[in-house]
């Protein structure tokens, strides 16, 4: 058994772990509320984009818009979002194995890997990437994931790549991140019987092949960007539970050790006091 | 009937309301919508968008995007959006200035930085534009 004073000095170690954990999970109470408020904040862009998409669907040519060009998939391309830092849980290892189901589905894969996490997995178990990022920050705007956007488009448009495919960790609330596989080349209209509906007569100005032409990259562009700050928002909720698991399990570790610290102090009360008394006993017979 | 517009940027929310009559900076040049518009999608250009509602009207400074007019709806997708209110008339004239003068400067550019010069300077005149308008009426 541990000697009362080694079982001390453990728990002087676990709590200064607990204050690290406690001090983490504070900062990330306060990234995690900026993190959401403004992946909430950037939906309404992208919904609305999208929607405007689905009315424009009718008047889609693939010939003249190629990002809606369908092909037969041979080669395809996820990039997996990651964050650059870990104490997230299991929320990399959880993304980074829907993905890898994800391209058991594909007949080729390419890789582009966002984030020092997924970087790392992918180098691990020997899957080239096209291109890695990271270092994007807390707070990333659409300059900084535009490179990413504008990647993936080229990939498309060279026709080395038939689809295009965005895994992330999609922010519900604080408790729930959900590892997202979501396609967004080529675009297609989220409504397959779109045909159905009667095509609103639009106007457009200049004319639509410019309209679409301008609409279409953006939309990629909002959907990576929108799939960062999910990301982020996810990073920041994960590990905020993770820093409090941490922090209360260290409080478990705290009383247990406290428990077993003052049993080995009686114990050894005990055994001076026994030693004591058949010492008395002994020299009584002596 | 009022018409409905919203204006969205990627960050956040900037003007939602119902109001009479909007002037929207077309790429092609401006254009006024009014309730019952036919269904319209079109580009836009940096410039005051500007929004009548009752006897009163508000300007915004929007830069590029789209509009989006429908069913008595106006959607402005925008990628960067701000009421005459949040211009720093100063800090315009400056990043005016400053890129006016990157742009003369005998320094070989690439041709990004010329973009980014010519759309820096292209942003801080619609400022100043937006907000001396502004200024002009309080004048009156």
């Amino acid at each position: 058994m541990a000697t009362e004073r080694e079982i001390r000095r453990r728990v002087r170690s676990v709590r200064n772990i607990q204050q690290v954990t406690k001090a983490q999970q504070t900062i990330s109470a306060s990234k995690m509320r900026r993190a959401q408020s403004s992946v909430l904040a950037s939906r309404p862009y992208e919904e609305k984009l999208r929607s405007v998409l689905n009315d424009l669907a009718p008047y889609a040519d693939p010939e003249t818009s190629p990002l809606l060009a369908r092909r037969e998939v041979r080669h395809s391309l996820i990039v997996l979002i990651t964050s650059d830092r870990g104490f997230v849980g299991a929320m990399n290892a959880n993304m980074v194995r829907t993905a890898l189901r994800h391209a058991d589905t594909l007949p080729e894969t390419a890789w582009v890997a966002v984030g020092r996490k997924g970087i790392a997995q992918l180098r691990r178990l020997r899957r080239p990437t096209v291109a890695e990022f990271s270092g994007l920050g807390d707070r990333p705007s659409t300059a900084d994931t535009g490179p990413i956007s504008r990647l993936v488009t080229e990939e498309f448009l060279s026709g080395g790549i038939d689809e295009v495919y965005l895994a992330f960790t999609r922010f519900e609330n604080t408790l729930r991140q959900v590892p997202t596989v979501l396609r967004i080349l080529p675009l297609v209209p989220e409504d397959e019987d779109i045909d159905a509906l009667p095509p609103l007569q639009y106007l457009f100005e200049p004319d639509a092949a410019t309209v679409l032409g301008a609409v279409l990259p953006r939309l990629i562009e909002v959907t990576v960007y929108q799939a960062i700050l999910d990301s982020i928002a996810s990073e920041h909720s994960a590990r905020l539970i993770a820093m409090r698991n941490a922090t209360d399990a260290a409080a478990d570790l705290i009383e247990d050790l406290t428990l077993a610290a003052n049993k080995a102090r009686q114990w050894r009360i005990t055994k001076e006091m026994l030693e004591i008394a058949s010492g008395a006993e002994a020299l009584a017979k002596g | 009937m009022p018409l409905h517009i919203e204006v969205i940027t990627p960050e956040r929310r900037v003007y939602e309301d119902d109001v009479d009559m909007v002037i929207a900076p077309g790429s092609e040049g401006y254009l006024g919508i009014l309730p019952h518009h036919a269904p319209l999608l079109t580009a836009l250009g940096p410039g005051e968008f500007r929004v009548k509602k009752g006897g009163s009207e508000e300007v915004l400074a929007v830069f590029g995007g789209f509009m989006d007019v429908r069913e008595g709806r106006v959607t402005v997708l925008t990628e960067a959006a701000e009421h005459v209110e949040e211009i720093d008339v100063r800090r315009a004239q400056e990043a005016r200035d400053r890129a006016r003068a990157a742009l003369e400067a005998a320094a070989p550019m690439s041709a990004e930085d010329i973009q980014r010069a010519q759309a820096a300077l292209q942003r801080a005149l619609v400022r100043i534009r937006v907000s001396e308008r502004r200024h002009r009426r309080r004048g009156e």
